[in-house]
């Protein structure tokens, strides 16, 4: 009785709470010190070129493997397979028995989560024909294309209507179509009120999607905070060409701005663009263009995960 | 507890119902055609030469002189055929009810007379399971013959012939026990490797993440394994009635033929049934942890061997239990948990007693529970790479230190 209520303890309107998670595979350290925080009912992030060990994190979340070291409460839980029946999960690397039908693979998978089989069935037929595959319904896996066969998996993992739905890497292998059904499904689930966990190297889909995200950087979080808060790091840049090549003016511009082609490209000075607009004015720059840009969520993994993570990021190819 | 049934069952379910209803089970049944013929041929020879290795022993209830003269009569007879080829004699001195002493030699298991000689040199009379051709009584006529080579009357020996003996009723239960064993050891075998490369499957379908994150590994373990032993049932039910059939088809009054274990016949099937169930669970739950460590179908082929090998040890070391049941080597075969099924077997065909049986199957039971454990375990240690870091002791101090400020 003490155990089970020590085991399941309230944290507070949390989904989810890592607090110095610490992963060692022999000598490597996959996750060092990570803690989390994920808001019950948010759509959050988890954000980081291959290898920085967010596959590992999941998994450590998931209860498929242990700690090292460090605690973690899901749906507050101190065992994650106590609540394996309220949790679906799609892995980065997909699988399905390929002689099982669409409707059986979802049905067993529903199974796997407590959902009796009769049930299961009946939903997988509903949920293939809700997103147009209610035709594919008893073919063979392996008949069915490499897209379809990711879509039966994702809909197997929400089956059983789980209050937390983790999903490393979604987008992987599906064209655009299909992902903005991806980005579709996970806001659809979101406003069920489920809270959504998804892993990403690619920035645009945490940046549509996300309320919230952690940086994942060398198995460790080096930002965990909202997408706003992730922007509010970085001050806006200023993109500006002007005909006069030297003059008063120069004074305004920061020693940080860099040449790009014909443009000088800076952070906004701390006062803001008017008395920037007046110093290269009253300094006769003789302004041609002058933009004022918002810093992307691409800019703030940049300026927080460092230049190495962000040239791993932009190695990978966008899905 | 009931969680880790139900998720075992969902796994059991559709591994069960994938092995049945594939194409491939249809060649699964027809299996056991040839290693059966390879083992009918094995048996044959393995019959013979035990038989040849075997000595028959017959009880001489005589005087001590007239015992000598048989016993220089026997030695005249060894320097011709050979010690192991001529009959051994025992001596017993007459009780004053020669019935019951004659009953209770050919009662007795140690050894395990085939005949008893009694009324002495003048009137010899063999008593035993033996007729007149048998090499026992044509022996015993030369020897005796030798012993009254100087006593100028003829001499003939009567002989009393009785349905059975001791002696050759061990033999024969001995013989239903090893085709038992034989059985056991084939099915064992042919599933075996099956059992194995049971994980391939989910590990290189990657369903082994989604298994993992809903349910504990020892689910997936007992689940697997018990969908393997309900198809092999299945698949023993159908060779067993084919089984039977072609040895009622083919035998002179067919199954009734076949030596009555000591135990009973319907006793010794389900305890071949309960046998089967225990070493098919004990042999594969070691298989599927050592299957549970290969990521390819080659490995799995690699370790197929080692383990048939290891299946023939325990094979061996289960027959030479049968020979003296009560030996130490016997036993220790038989609380060894993986010949102990095969062992048992062997016993129930030998002696009549239960309680060994219930002994037995509890031992295994137990044994299964933790091999299935420790399998699950390795599992999660060694293929998903999961658990707390450092040695176990240095975690188990850390523990009590974090606990002690609780109590």
């Amino acid at each position: 009785m003490l155990r089970q209520a020590a085991d399941k303890v309230m944290t507070g309107g949390l989904a989810v709470e890592a607090i110095d998670l610490v992963k060692d595979f022999g000598a490597t350290r996959a996750v060092d010190g990570v803690s989390l925080a994920v808001p019950a009912g948010s759509i959050y992030g988890l954000l980081g070129p291959n290898g920085a060990g967010k596959t590992t994190i999941l998994r450590i979340l998931l209860g498929i493997i242990d700690p090292s070291s460090g605690t973690r409460y899901v749906l507050g839980h101190r065992q994650p397979l106590d609540a394996a029946p309220e949790i679906g999960y799609l892995p980065e690397e997909r699988g399905l028995y390929p002689a099982m039908q669409a409707r059986e693979a979802i049905a067993f998978m529903g199974a796997l989560r407590g959902v009796p089989l009769g049930e299961g069935r009946r939903r997988a037929d509903e949920l293939l024909r809700q997103h147009g595959l209610g035709e594919w319904a008893k073919q063979p896996i392996r008949t069915l294309s490499k897209g379809m066969a990711q879509t039966v998996q994702l809909l197997g993992s929400i089956v059983h209507r789980p209050r937390l739905i983790v999903l490393d890497e979604p987008f992987a292998g599906l064209d655009a179509i299909n992902q903005g059904r991806l980005e579709e499904l996970i806001r659809r689930e979101a406003r069920a009120g489920a809270t959504i966990i998804f892993s990403t190297h690619v920035i645009a889909h945490a940046e549509r999607l996300c309320e919230r995200v952690a940086i994942i950087a060398s198995g460790k979080v080096v930002f965990d905070g909202s997408v706003a808060e992730a922007r509010g790091r970085l001050r806006p840049i200023v993109r500006l060409s002007t005909r006069e090549t030297d003059g008063p003016w120069r004074n305004a511009i920061p020693s940080s701005a860099r040449r790009e082609g014909d443009e000088w490209v800076f952070e906004l000075p701390e006062g803001g663009p008017e008395p920037l607009l007046k110093a290269l004015i009253d300094g006769q720059a003789g302004i041609e263009t002058l933009a004022i840009e918002r810093p992307g969520l691409h800019d703030a993994f940049v300026a927080i995960a460092g230049n190495k993570a962000a040239a791993a990021m932009a190695e990978e190819k966008p899905q | 507890m009931m969680r880790l049934l139900r998720s075992a069952y969902v796994i059991g379910r559709r591994d069960f119902s994938a092995t049945v209803l594939s194409k491939a089970f249809l060649f699964f049944l027809l299996g056991p055609v040839f290693p059966l013929l390879l083992g009918g041929i094995l048996g044959g020879i393995t019959a013979n030469v035990t038989s040849k290795a075997e000595q028959p022993v017959v009880a001489i209830v005589s005087s001590p002189t007239e015992f000598s003269r048989l016993a220089s009569a026997r030695e005249g007879l060894v320097d011709a055929m050979g010690e192991s080829a001529v009959v051994r004699l025992v001596h017993y001195a007459p009780d004053r009810d020669s019935r019951a002493q004659q009953r209770s030699l050919l009662a007795s298991r140690r050894p395990p007379f085939r005949a008893v000689l009694t009324g002495g040199l003048a009137q010899p009379h063999l008593t035993g399971a033996v007729g007149p051709e048998d090499p026992i009584s044509a022996q015993m006529n030369l020897i005796l013959a030798d012993a009254r080579a100087q006593e100028p009357q003829s001499m003939s020996l009567a002989l009393t012939k009785t349905a059975s003996d001791r002696g050759s009723e061990a033999q024969d239960r001995e013989q239903t026990g090893q085709i038992g064993q034989m059985l056991l050891f084939f099915l064992t075998v042919l599933l075996s490797g099956m059992v194995m490369s049971q994980l391939i499957e989910e590990k290189s379908n990657k369903i082994i993440e989604v298994i993992a994150a809903a349910m504990p590994i020892d689910a997936l373990f007992i689940g697997k394994l018990f969908a393997m032993l309900a198809a092999s049932i299945l698949g023993i039910v159908v060779w067993i009635g084919a089984g039977a059939l072609l040895i009622q088809m083919m035998s002179h009054g067919g199954l009734r033929t076949l030596p009555a274990p000591a135990i009973g016949w319907p006793g010794f099937l389900a305890l071949g049934v309960v046998y089967f169930a225990m070493n098919y669970l004990l042999l594969g739950a070691v298989f599927l942890t050592i299957g549970a460590q290969a990521s390819t179908v080659r490995e799995v082929q690699t370790l197929s061997m080692p383990v048939t090998f290891a299946q023939v040890v325990l094979l061996g070391f289960a027959i030479t239990a049968n020979a003296s049941p009560n030996s130490t080597e016997a036993i220790a075969a038989a609380v060894f948990p993986l010949s102990s099924p095969l062992v048992m077997l062997g016993r129930a065909a030998l002696e009549p007693d239960w309680w060994p049986h219930l002994a037995a199957i509890a031992w295994q039971t137990l044994w299964v529970t933790l091999i299935l454990r420790v399998g699950a375990r390795m599992f999660r240690k060694t293929v998903l790479k999961s658990g707390p870091r450092g040695k176990w002791w240095r975690r188990t101090a850390k523990a009590s230190s974090i606990l002690e400020p609780l109590s």
